[in-house]
């Protein structure tokens, strides 16, 4: 798995793309509006057809959703990161592409509030229906449940 | 609270109350002890298992733990048969109203087992989570704790031995409930 | 006494139902042993039309309450989460922090990690094969089952103190040094696991019944299997090749002869012959090691307060259900600031609409049963 290649690869397909550095696999950051047709090329072109994991992070100034693909047949394996705006955070959806980022997203918006746009079913999964707030936000507070230690 | 252990000794005196003579209750209460011989031998749990301390009833329930011998013979699936709930694993937020449903149809009489530390106090959960129940006794009223994170077989073992020694000695809140004149139990 | 309490309407209700439709609800308290899953079905007659699972009955709120405990006490609310892979559980956590400091484990340690991580997946497929033969209506193979189960947790207690959550593994190797005994009592073990379970198989395996209900039922293909991000033994039997072990070695899987256990027909029956071939696989294992134990450390030194580096890391391990990831993300504290467990049930669980649409309801236990879902996996 050369970086370089990827790099090459990458920068050609988006030209806004900026590459972070110290991981083990490249990691690449994109802006939100281009992911969709990002995320299409590269299930063709680069046989990307695992996606393995899709988390949220809350950096107190902004949201960064993080994506984990791998392919199959070559397991190379790419991480592309999107920032988000923190009062309205909104990304598409590819859970027509890689059919298991559905739930995934499910989970994210509940946890952090990110809205999919064109997600087939977007609603709480794990959280009680009447749940207000986002927990996983470094902002979170619920003095009845939670004790602090 | 007072409770009445001999019925030849009204605490008060309502109006047109029947009023027990003394030495009467000897056939009642000794066939008050069968009955509580004969629950006892014979609880029925019902399969209630959430997480973890689930697979130690599992093993319990096995060959090499066998809890048939002592009456749990069959776990029931529906509330409506069973005698006791064992609350084996954590309660969060989103099952209460379950496990509350499940307590209230079941049929009288009925006791409660909380196992593990989730069901007692919110174990391993207990500080900063927003969504579990800090024990299971917020819930439904229950007659034996079992500690452990998970408890052993041969601990949820002495919690039914224990369960069962409570029923026959008139112990448990069913039965306190039964006997007392206090209408806030 | 009795109060009120709340019923929420599934969603599967708020679209028109055709007539002769009917909306049923398994769970969540049910006979079977997979915990607190709750399934809206959508049914016309006996054909299941949609399934939409409701989950969140056990969200213990783990990945919260990460962030706030220490590098080494994160490590063990992690076996809460797939209880029945406990120890592969713990060391992906620990593999995670040893990456982040960047820590060579001793050979002996590595070794240990391996022997308990194959007798817990031993053990995991035991119970899962009598929890599915009860589903399916067979009680007897549940307490032969159970025989292992308790022998290998007679020997995990010696060693590790606990029989269920054991809290073994720590960054930096394993927390005490094996017992004098261990050795002989896992000899004796394999000696025995071969016997017994061949004669599980002969109760199982050739049972007519058992047959006629999992073959061709539940079926995945190989496409829809990595498109759903199946991993484990579901993915295996429909044949991806993707078994950790194999492709990302870890912990020195690399050294060892093991073979990966692909099938191809997709089916419940395909998945219950992947997971008898992976026992047998993880006895080979066994033997490779046991005489094999080399000497020295058991745990690397480490500081007593662990603090890693400004950054992210992920690991992954192949659990008995399949891929674990451990995603960490740092910023140079003593408490990670987000955690993220990508769970092998959560995925699994995302293909048993596709899986069972337009099948029996009968059916659906059968490849309920065979995905292995363990809920607090999903729910974390």
């Amino acid at each position: 798995m050369d970086t370089e290649v990827l790099k090459t690869y990458f920068s050609a397909l988006e030209p806004l793309a900026t590459f972070e550095e110290g991981g083990e696999w490249l990691m690449v950051q994109v802006p939100a509006e281009n992911w969709k047709n990002i995320a299409r090329k590269v299930i063709t072109e680069r046989n990307y057809d695992f996606l393995f994991c899709v988390t949220c992070v809350d950096f107190k100034t902004h949201l960064t959703m993080v994506y984990h693909l791998r392919g199959m047949q070559t397991d190379e394996t790419v991480v592309v990161k999107i920032q988000l705006n923190r009062d309205q955070p909104e990304v598409a959806t590819v859970s027509d592409i890689w059919r298991t980022a559905e739930f995934h997203e499910r989970e994210a918006y509940e946890m952090f509030g990110v809205q999919f746009t064109s997600h087939p079913d977007l609603r709480k999964l794990i959280l009680p229906d009447d749940f207000e707030g986002f927990p996983m936000r470094k902002d979170f507070e619920d003095p009845i449940n939670m004790i602090k230690l | 609270m007072e409770i009445n252990h001999s019925p030849s000794q009204p605490t008060e005196v309502f109006p047109g109350a029947v009023m027990d003579l003394p030495g009467g209750g000897v056939v009642t209460s000794s066939f008050q002890d069968l009955i509580n011989w004969a629950r006892s031998n014979s609880l029925w749990p019902l399969t209630f298992a959430t997480s973890c301390c689930g697979i130690e009833m599992m093993s319990t329930a096995s060959a090499k733990y066998d809890f048939s011998r002592f009456g749990f013979e069959v776990a029931r699936a529906t509330p409506r048969q069973a005698d006791v709930i064992i609350i084996a694993g954590t309660i969060v937020n989103k099952m209460a109203p379950v496990l509350k449903r499940l307590y209230d149809q079941m049929a009288d009489p009925k006791y409660v087992i909380a196992m593990g530390a989730c069901a007692i106090s919110g174990g391993p959960f207990f500080y900063n989570t927003y969504s579990v129940v800090k024990g299971a006794d917020h819930i439904i009223p229950v007659d034996v704790y079992i500690p452990g994170c998970p408890p052993r077989p041969e601990a949820l073992l002495h919690a039914l031995i224990t369960l069962q020694d409570k029923i026959k000695g008139g112990l448990t809140r069913e039965q306190i409930r039964e006997q007392s004149t206090n209408p806030s139990l | 006494m009795y109060s009120e309490t709340t019923i929420v309407t599934p969603d599967a209700l708020q679209q028109p139902l055709q007539e002769g439709q009917l909306v049923i609800n398994v769970g969540p308290q049910h006979p079977a042993t997979h915990g607190v899953l709750h399934l809206v079905i959508t049914l016309e007659g006996e054909t299941i039309i949609k399934i939409e699972p409701h989950l969140g009955y056990i969200h213990r709120s783990i990945e919260k309450m990460s962030e706030s405990l220490t590098y080494r006490q994160f490590i063990y609310v992690t076996s809460r989460m797939d209880y029945l892979s406990a120890h592969i559980n713990n060391l992906a956590c620990a593999m995670c922090v040893e990456k982040g400091m960047q820590l060579e484990v001793p050979d002996r340690a590595q070794v240990i990690r391996i022997i308990m991580s194959e007798l817990t997946r031993i053990a995991s497929h035991e119970l899962w094969i009598g929890a599915m033969a009860m589903d399916l209506g067979a009680f007897t193979p549940f307490f032969y089952t159970f025989r292992e189960r308790e022998t290998i947790n007679d020997i995990m207690e010696q060693t590790c103190g606990a029989r269920l959550t054991m809290n073994y593994m720590v960054p930096g190797g394993v927390m005490y040094d094996l017992h004098p005994e261990f050795v002989a009592r896992v000899k004796s073990f394999v000696v025995q696991f071969k016997s017994k379970v061949s004669e599980l198989e002969d109760l199982v395996t050739d049972n007519i019944i058992f047959r006629n209900r999992t073959v061709g039922v539940g079926v995945l293909s190989k496409a829809d299997a990595i498109s759903y991000g199946c991993t484990g033994p579901v993915a295996r039997a429909s044949g991806v090749d993707g078994d950790i072990r194999k492709r990302f070695p870890y912990s020195g899987y690399e050294k060892l002869q093991f073979e990966q256990c692909l099938e191809f027909a997709g089916d419940s029956f395909a998945r219950y012959i992947v997971r008898i071939r992976e026992m047998y696989q993880s006895i080979h294992i066994i033997e490779q090691l046991i005489d094999a134990i080399p000497n020295g450390d058991f745990q690397a030194k480490t500081k007593a307060v662990i603090k890693l580096p400004k950054g992210e890391f992920y690991t992954r391990v192949e659990t008995a259900r399949g891929e674990l990831g451990v995603y960490i993300v740092s910023e140079g504290g003593t408490t990670p600031y987000r955690i993220k467990y990508r769970s092998p049930g959560f995925s699994n669980l995302s293909a048993l609409n596709h899986m069972a649409k337009g099948s029996k309801i009968g059916d659906l236990m059968a490849t309920m049963g065979t995905l292995d879902l363990v809920i607090p996996d999903i729910d974390r």
